[in-house]
């Protein structure tokens, strides 16, 4: 129990996949334009986070080594067709707004990350509260930069006004740049508040690129010196571990 | 003569006035990851260009005669990424046989492509807006040269950045952001150029 406790834990806060693992931008910085788009987004991925996990989890010592990433990718393929479906048939209006970006949750890092960094190899209970803890402190993420982005932008917070006649709002924030500001000014903060994050340290930070959770396509940036993430004890099965030895394995084959 | 215009004039849209980066958010992680050095970010934009283009070809192909004659639009998004994985996977050992030259140059960033939501997210909203192949080739070379424009405009700025003195807490990722921020408000000029109804 204490075990599982400790997973949401590190899903909301230690790990937080926004805040401090950087994952996942593509809709982070796109659907965050209202705090229920943030939020509508966050319990999708959520939902197909936990479900992935729990059968890859289920799987995984049937996976061939070799052949894993496009079975992982299969499985993750087919709960977000069914996120998809679903969302078309309930939720008509939230999917509409969303859009392109619920197919795309199947090549959102996150996702692809926690099946190769822990559902592979962790019993099937520990991986489904991992992707619970992980798609809540997403959702927690979205909700709460699509709030921010919301309040500024057009004075209300979930669709009810709050800001009304003094305040002027600044489309700009709801409107791509400001998705950037944001952003921007949210890792600042952590920096400054020397939070733990990717973003403390350019080295050990690589938002690098939705794949850098498999291989250590970080190097790609800095090839003279090839990087050896070396990642904080404290955080022992982020993602950067196993890149560590994709890498090893691809430089290896070649 | 029509079709060259409309072509021309399709790329620039897709290029300039509907950045694929700055106004629809995809292919973010390799436009913050990989734009360190201009020459990396161009290999990159050159890469992206070459898989987007046949990916789509291809998707197009594959969603009109198959997907929609037997009724299977509901398996869209499992066809296309298994068909973009392994697109990928065959480029790179196609290319690392036959045109080491190319395989040197594009080689590594293939791999990190699979997983760039550009690739997979044009071949879904063309398939979507059910465009025709030309409409599909227009706004998939027009997406992957806009890719490439802004990679290689970021990486040219970040390399100017790197000789400034920025404020400690906005060094690393912090005033990046700020710049494709400000990168993306620049792009808001475009908008004010129409073609007219393209398609």
């Amino acid at each position: 129990m204490k075990k599982l406790l400790e997973r949401l834990y590190n899903g909301v806060f230690k790990e937080n996949p926004t805040f401090v693992l950087m994952l996942g931008m593509c809709p982070t910085l796109a659907v965050t334009t209202s705090a229920l788009n943030g939020l509508g987004m966050g319990l999708s991925t959520a939902a197909v986070l936990m479900m992935s996990n729990l059968i890859i989890s289920l799987l995984r010592k049937l996976i061939p080594d070799r052949v894993r990433m496009p079975a992982y990718i299969v499985v993750v393929a087919s709960f977000v067709t069914i996120v998809d479906l679903l969302m078309q048939a309930y939720v008509r209006s939230l999917y509409a707004s969303l859009g392109l970006y619920i197919p795309l949750i199947v090549v959102n890092c996150i996702i692809l990350g926690r099946a190769e960094a822990y559902a592979s190899k962790n019993p099937p209970l520990l991986s489904l509260f991992d992707g619970i803890g992980m798609g809540l402190g997403f959702t927690v993420a979205l909700t709460l930069i699509g709030a921010f982005r919301e309040i500024l932008g057009s004075g209300s917070i979930f669709g009810f006004t709050i800001l009304s006649d003094w305040y002027e709002p600044v489309a700009l924030m709801v409107m791509a740049p400001g998705a950037f500001f944001v952003l921007a000014m949210l890792t600042a903060l952590q920096n400054k508040l020397k939070a733990p994050s990717r973003t403390n340290d350019p080295d050990k930070f690589c938002t690098g690129n939705c794949r850098h959770c498999m291989d250590a396509t970080c190097s790609i940036g800095n090839r003279e010196k090839p990087v050896v993430p070396d990642e904080p004890e404290a955080v022992p099965d982020s993602p950067a571990a196993p890149a560590a030895e994709a890498s090893g394995r691809k430089e290896g084959e070649q | 003569m029509t079709y060259i215009a409309a072509f021309l004039l399709g790329i620039l849209n897709f290029a300039l006035i509907d950045n694929v980066v700055l106004s629809r958010f995809l292919g973010l992680c390799p436009f913050l990851g990989v734009s360190r050095k201009t020459s990396t970010a161009a290999g990159m934009g050159m890469a992206v260009i070459a898989v987007i283009t046949v990916s789509s070809a291809i998707t197009y192909v594959i969603n009109r005669f198959v997907l929609l004659t037997l009724n299977l639009v509901f398996m869209r998004t499992i066809v296309f990424i298994l068909i973009i994985a392994g697109l990928v996977q065959t480029v790179e050992i196609v290319l690392k046989k036959k045109l080491p030259s190319l395989y040197k140059a594009l080689g590594v960033y293939l791999p990190l492509i699979t997983t760039n939501c550009a690739v997979l997210g044009v071949a879904i909203d063309s398939a979507q807006k059910q465009y025709d192949f030309f409409q599909t080739m227009v706004f998939s070379v027009g997406t992957a040269v806009g890719f490439l424009v802004s990679i290689v405009l970021m990486a040219g700025i970040r390399e100017r950045i790197e000789h400034n003195k920025i404020p400690k807490s906005f060094q690393g990722m912090p005033i990046v952001l700020i710049t494709a921020g400000l990168m993306a408000i620049a792009f808001f000029g475009f908008k004010g150029i129409s073609f007219g109804n393209l398609f």
